[in-house]
């Protein structure tokens, strides 16, 4: 693959909170239109990493990132690049379903407005309902509240409000944890659909998730004496999951660590 | 951890050696009822072959269950695959011996062309490396795997030198066509058991390595098509 196939792209990428180094020397490219799922036991730096590719980790107090995060090629931490402008292209999809408490249609025309969107709004809003599989189940109800709708279609909202801002990237931290198993493949066929558009990043703890919808597979573990999160192995996820060259995502795998 | 999950796949392993030793068996009862002309025996061991399908289904079953409630992954993944198709060509191995019953019970009053020794002396050699290929494959052991199907050309050669010594006794005397046609039949159904032993032993790498290779073995049959 070229570098134009890659979306993402980390470089010795270190992540602090505070003096603790959670996510250390991370150096993987995410390729474009593909799905890749980042595995490994809990608390190895899996979400602090994705958070990491849109600058959200700057929300939560005392974190500090070093090394770089190329998008296209451009430096996501040089000091002149807007993280707000960031987050806009590279959205993101919550664990818990998170609408705003507004109707359904506010919740997609909201955040279109505010990033200066001036086409056709109701257009904007079917489209992108449309694209989350959620149109046919809500048209006639979009003036009802969004939290009015049951988890698997409230997930499904937020990705419709991700995808209204025409993100290149969408990153998804355990979407489907809070769901049960139908909405759960929903969210996965819909995962499918959406990589055609754009660049998905999703973490899960559901090795059969990752194995079922991703593309390629980053597995991450706590290394070293600083019991770091770091990225031990990353290829395509069928090698991933039939055979692993690192015996750490073998026996992860396989559930015989984690 | 995993504790449950790892004694299912023990199980499993044992449940191939079984199966291994039922078709061992099996073939080395054939031959001898045939080197004896025990057709009451060559009955028995013509039904008996549903005992070894029955077995396989049963492997095939509780792989079936391990995969749906496991979800094996990488290693587990590839043995259980491997346990599958190994299961398959043990019991196809009982159809060839079963095959060798069919010929016995077919000949009827015929008497053997020639008494048998290369043809016992086949199914000792393809029955030895069938144990020991089963043994390599419940250990894991690679260099054994690679090495057992280099053996395949001591059977091919046993194979044939029965066929160079039918057809004298064809060509001597064409009466004798059928009966040497008989033990053709056998010699054959010994030969394909040792070519099915490598297919174990290709599992084997696979489950080690997680590539799979096909092993070539100096009778390929291509590459004896493709000299002529």
């Amino acid at each position: 693959m070229t570098n134009n196939d890659y979306v993402l792209e980390t470089r010795n990428l270190n992540i602090f909170y505070g003096s603790f180094l959670a996510v250390t020397e991370v150096n993987i490219k995410i390729p474009r239109h593909k799905i890749t799922a980042i595995i490994g036991p809990s608390g190895c730096g899996k979400s602090t990493l994705l958070r990491a590719f849109n600058r959200m980790n700057e929300l939560y107090a005392g974190v500090h990132t070093q090394g770089e995060v190329l998008f296209n090629g451009q430096n996501l931490y040089d000091k002149n690049v807007d993280p707000v402008e960031v987050r806009y292209r590279i959205g993101m999809v919550f664990q818990k379903p998170n609408p705003f408490p507004k109707s359904i249609y506010e919740n997609i025309a909201w955040a279109a407005r505010i990033h200066g969107y001036k086409g056709n709004m109701d257009e904007l809003v079917e489209n992108s309902l449309r694209q989350a599989a959620l149109w046919d189940e809500v048209k006639d109800k979009l003036k009802q509240s969004g939290l009015a709708l049951s988890g698997g279609q409230q997930q499904r909202l937020c990705i419709a409000r991700a995808i209204a801002v025409r993100p290149e990237v969408i990153l998804m931290d355990e979407p489907a944890s809070a769901l049960d198993p139908i909405a759960t493949l929903k969210i996965e066929e819909l995962m499918q659909e959406l990589k055609q558009y754009f660049t998905i990043v999703i973490v899960t703890h559901n090795m059969q998730q990752a194995a079922r919808v991703s593309d390629y597979t980053a597995m991450m573990m706590l290394t070293g004496e600083t019991r770091s999160g770091t990225v031990i192995e990353f290829d395509e996820t069928n090698k991933i999951f039939t055979r692993p060259s690192d015996k750490r995502t073998e026996d992860y795998v396989t559930g015989r660590f984690g | 951890m995993r504790k449950t999950f790892e004694s299912e796949i023990q199980q499993l392993k044992d449940e191939i050696l079984v199966l291994g030793s039922m078709v061992e068996q099996a073939i080395l009862d054939n031959v001898e009822a045939l080197r004896k002309r025990d057709l009451d025996a060559s009955r028995r061991l013509y039904a008996a072959d549903a005992r070894i399908n029955a077995r396989r289904f049963a492997i095939e079953n509780q792989v079936m269950v391990l995969i749906a409630t496991q979800q094996p992954m990488a290693h587990d993944l590839r043995l259980l695959a491997s346990i599958l198709e190994i299961a398959g060509e043990l019991e196809r191995m009982g159809d060839y011996a079963k095959g060798i019953a069919t010929v016995n019970v077919r000949m009827g009053e015929q008497t053997l062309l020639k008494p048998l020794i290369d043809i016992p002396y086949m199914a000792r050699k393809a029955v030895d490396m069938l144990h020991r290929a089963l043994t390599a494959f419940v250990q894991e052991d690679a260099a054994a795997a690679r090495a057992i199907p280099t053996e395949d050309d001591e059977v091919d050669a046993l194979y044939n030198q029965v066929y160079h010594e039918l057809m004298l006794y064809v060509i001597q005397d064409p009466r004798t066509v059928e009966r040497a046609n008989w033990l053709l039949w056998v010699a054959h159904n010994l030969e394909r058991v040792a070519d099915r032993v490598t297919n174990i032993c290709e599992r084997t790498l696979f489950v080690i390595t997680g590539e799979i290779r096909e092993i070539k073995s100096s009778d390929d049959e291509q590459e004896t098509i493709q000299k002529q």
